[in-house]
């Protein structure tokens, strides 16, 4: 079976969100961009398949100019076996991203695809959800156990409350939620390995899917900042205030 | 206009996001219709005709639905939203598995977890795990939107007289099944919907520790959370997680016992009303956003605490 994984070059998650003083957007210039965490997850996570036996070939792909083949590069410095890079400049929303790797799942025929739940830059939490409906493929999102037994894939999930646990039909779509597992870090031969693995370039252009907007930007700026309180010396002054400065308790 | 609501429910009773996300739809302006899909689930249609600004109640009663596997329910909700402008959700687990699907099948975009209404089609949103907030106008004809429970007012649980419509069209994609679930049962209130949170952070040292904070809970009535270092280190679950990749509270009174204040957490619960931190690290970020900061062992600060309430 094939498993196919997305990744996102995003802001890495170390360094400081700073808006532009127009507010249009943040600023992204100078940065330090890194694989998104979760998407880091979902590489883990097909590359403990193929070692498990499950899986055959894991692909990668990535949407974005040529500097996301940096992240598909990490990605099969983890384990993947190819890559595939939509060039696109323009940042697609999650219909488009749905819409392209919609398009890959057609050729390449994955048995399982795994995305991250959420990228740490927009925070939509759309994608995965969105590709499973232009597929007509069943979602285990925000996984913490995906366990394959024969056509079926088990995705124990994250609900609020606790662990849910479905079981969708091959082929399926999971994304991934922080307890999955543990990344492994990319070893220094694996790195160099991973650049002569193959990668292929593609266009929206050529996979026939125009991107639209469903969304304008209008403004973008700093949240509301917290004024800062007061130290209190000891738990009877904090209770004190608690009771009658804050009434609360 | 007309603002179609996704009802948040375990077959019996009617989930109190669903309330937050009818506040929501109250900015927004026009009529109001709750759909509730489940399995044997009408006394929670019965509970959504009474909420306050309801106009109308749409009830679809299947097996197929009973566990709200997004597959089945999701072309439900694309079906019966074609004749509304807005398609609105909570923005907890079960909101955000279905609504995108049903916004890909209805072939527009989904603006995630709204925190401010602007107009009918411009709506406020956190992004980079609340360190910007976007102002985003949609550009779409029917307007998918989840709706963050902590950044609007519960509506009236009582007062409405909606009419129930049963509406018959019964989706099962064959396409997954329920197998199981495990509840984590506590006699303490729902993190999101307590009026109390105490959390505990790496600071804690072991999950046993947690065992100081659960008894000032208990005296306060107050709901357990945890940081994300605190359930990475596998001292409690992931359920008890507050921040942007856990849970998001906004209580009238939020104690944060040994955590550091990491902006991941700070994402989760900077809009409680009173925030109080101990830690003995007196230079921890918490204490910026912190209404009281104690600098103190924790291990002698919270058992004398809870002495004290």
């Amino acid at each position: 079976m094939k498993v196919l994984v997305t990744v996102k070059r995003v802001l890495d998650y170390n360094v400081k969100v700073r808006v532009k003083a127009d507010q249009t957007d943040v600023d992204l210039t100078n940065v330090k961009m890194a694989l998104n965490p979760f998407c880091e997850i979902a590489v883990e996570e097909a590359v403990r398949l193929k070692e498990a036996g499950i899986a055959s070939e894991v692909v990668v792909v990535s949407i974005g100019p040529k500097a996301v083949q940096e992240q598909i590069r990490t990605a099969l410095a983890l384990g993947a076996d190819r890559g595939i890079q939509i060039e696109t400049d323009a940042m697609p929303e999650s219909l488009s991203v749905a819409k392209l790797l919609a398009k890959i799942v057609e050729d390449e025929k994955p048995g399982l695809v795994i995305l991250g739940k959420q990228a740490i830059d927009s925070d939509n939490n759309q994608s995965g959800q969105m590709l499973a409906a232009l597929t007509g493929m069943g979602q285990g999102t925000f996984a913490s156990e995906v366990k394959v037994e024969g056509e079926e894939v088990l995705v124990t999930r994250e609900v609020d409350g606790g662990l849910q646990t479905v079981g969708l039909k091959l082929p399926a779509i999971v994304t991934t939620d922080l307890r999955l597992n543990e990344p492994r870090y990319a070893s220094l031969p694996n790195i160099m390995k991973a650049k002569k693995k193959p990668l292929d370039v593609k266009t929206p252009a050529d996979l026939g899917v125009e991107l639209r907007a469903h969304t304008e930007l209008l403004k973008v700026e700093p949240p509301a900042e917290r004024a800062g309180g007061i130290k209190v010396a000891s738990v009877e002054e904090l209770v004190e205030k608690l009771k009658n400065e804050a009434k609360v308790i | 206009m007309a603002i179609l609501i996704v009802a948040e429910h375990d077959n019996a009773t009617l989930k109190g996001a669903t309330l937050h996300a009818v506040s929501a739809a109250a900015q927004i302006g026009g009529d109001v219709a709750v759909l509730v899909a489940g399995e044997g689930c009408q006394a929670v249609a019965d509970e959504a005709a009474k909420v306050a600004g309801v106009a109308k109640v749409l009830l679809a009663d299947n097996a197929a639905y009973g566990h709200q596997l997004a597959e089945n329910v999701a072309p439900l909700v694309a079906e019966l939203g074609k004749d509304f402008s807005h398609i609105l959700a909570p923005a907890t687990t079960t909101g955000k598995n279905l609504l995108p699907r049903v916004a890909a099948l209805l072939d527009v975009g989904q603006i995630s977890e709204i925190v401010a209404v602007e107009g009918a089609d411009t709506f406020k949103r956190p992004i980079y795990a609340g360190n910007a907030i976007a102002t985003v106008k949609s550009l779409d004809a029917i307007k998918v939107i989840t709706v963050r429970g902590t950044a609007f007012d519960a509506a009236a649980a009582e007062g409405g007289s909606a009419s129930v419509e049963a509406v018959g069209a019964a989706h099962d994609a064959g396409k997954s099944r329920f197998v199981g679930e495990e509840v984590a049962v506590s006699e303490r209130p729902e993190l999101t919907a307590a009026r109390v949170v105490i959390s505990g952070g790496r600071g804690m040292g072991n999950g046993e520790n947690f065992a100081l904070i659960e008894k000032v809970a208990d005296k306060l009535g107050a709901a357990v959370g945890a940081s994300r270092a605190a359930v990475d280190a596998g001292f409690v679950p992931n359920d008890m997680q507050v921040g942007q990749t856990g849970k998001i509270v906004a209580p009238e009174l939020y104690i944060a016992v040994g955590i550091s204040g990491a902006i991941q957490h700070l994402a989760g619960m900077k809009d409680s009303k009173v925030i109080v931190a101990i830690n003995k690290d007196e230079e921890a970020p918490i204490f910026q956003v912190a209404d009281y900061g104690l600098v103190a062992d924790l291990f002698e600060a919270v058992p004398e605490l809870e002495g004290k309430l």
